[in-house]
């Protein structure tokens, strides 16, 4: 190799500014394909920046944790986006003056399905009971499932890694879905994303409808809530039925 | 748009803070993102350059969780010999719960929409 480039590599692989150019350049390259294809949800711009990320660390032999020292940047406005959030919550809060009960029921009745379903199909497919307790809190956001995951005896790396999948899945599968079932206003379908997909989920209602971003957003939070105060039970609930 | 930035970023803060002090489950933003909440519903409107900046950040909200995205491809050996029934569940369950919150929600929205 010329020495000038390997010492222009050298400075390439460790500085941040390759990290978040690529990741910015990765996220337009998915974007684009995205819009390109008429909005196909199955062609999600996170997972294909993903793929092309992944592709170029493997060929380049950079590991992860360098690549996030650069990337970190674009990571750690989750934080202010996240609070962010308030805004099209208040927006919706301040218009609607019912349907609260019909929200509460459907949050409930949404986080329970996701824990029960995630844990009953996993012990199908015969999985380790760890494996099946790190599964139960895959659709909140992920702070709040990696401390469900540990104090009900899961892993927290794995419900790390399961939490971001699941994102990535009913972002890219859940438009489909809402589909075929014939659900149509914006409220439910925004909703639903946000319950069963967090934050990734609630990304891409924001994209496609501004009530649907709205009740998104209200859904990441009310499931954080919902969730934390419901796994526990339905655990103990789990172990009581397993002991006796 | 300065001004917008450091309110959500003090929010933050304050979640942080009080998600440490009170040793709480909740994350720091998403106690953050409830304390703008009231404050902006106390106020009883939303300021302009709050609703532009959010408006901004939140439209590129997916490209945030690429990095974590590509972590998760970088720890996919957590998956072990088991990913066949962790991709399933997964799915499945992913699925099911589009399904049941968005059929729950639509149809209850309805009824009520119709008894008044």
């Amino acid at each position: 190799m010329n020495p000038d480039f390997g010492e222009v590599w050298v400075y390439l692989s460790a500085s941040p500014l390759t990290a978040l150019t690529t990741t910015l350049v990765a996220y337009l390259m998915g974007d684009w394909i995205y819009q390109k294809s008429g909005k196909m949800p199955i062609l999600n711009p996170v997972l294909i920046a993903v793929i092309v990320i992944t592709i170029g660390l493997t060929v380049t032999g950079i590991d992860y944790w360098t690549y996030f020292e650069g990337a970190q940047f674009v990571h750690f406005l989750l934080g202010p986006a996240t609070v962010a959030l308030a805004i099209p919550v208040a927006r919706l809060l301040r218009t609607m003056r019912s349907g609260f009960g019909a929200l509460a029921v459907a949050l409930v009745l949404g986080s329970a399905t996701a824990a029960i379903s995630a844990v009953f199909i996993a012990e199908l497919l015969d999985a380790s009971e760890q494996t099946v307790l790190s599964l139960a809190p895959k659709s909140v956001t992920t702070p709040i499932a990696m401390g469900i995951a540990e104090r009900i005896g899961g892993l927290p790396s794995l419900t790390a890694v399961c939490v971001i999948m699941t994102g990535i899945i009913g972002a890219m599968l859940g438009p489909y879905v809402l589909n075929l079932a014939r659900i149509t206003s914006w409220d439910a379908r925004g909703f639903a994303m946000g319950v069963a997909a967090h934050g990734i989920g609630t990304a891409r209602a924001i994209q496609i409808n501004q009530e649907a971003g709205a009740f998104a957003s209200l859904a990441i939070g009310l499931n954080g809530l919902a969730t934390a105060t419901l796994i526990p039970i339905l655990y103990s609930l789990w172990q009581w039925w397993g002991g006796s | 748009m300065l001004i917008a930035l450091t309110q959500l970023l003090f929010c933050q803060l304050m979640g942080e803070v009080i998600a440490r002090a009170f040793d709480l489950a909740i994350p720091g933003p998403v106690i953050g993102m409830s304390l703008l909440l009231v404050a902006l519903l106390y106020r009883q409107s939303i300021p302009e350059h709050l609703e532009t900046t959010a408006e901004g950040i939140l439209s590129h909200l997916s490209l945030l969780f690429v990095p974590a995205g590509v972590g998760v491809v970088a720890h996919l050996t957590v998956l072990g010999n088991e990913w066949q029934a962790i991709i399933g569940s997964l799915i499945g369950s992913t699925v099911i719960t589009v399904l049941v919150t968005g059929w729950v929600l639509q149809r209850l929205h309805r009824g009520a929409s119709h008894e008044s």
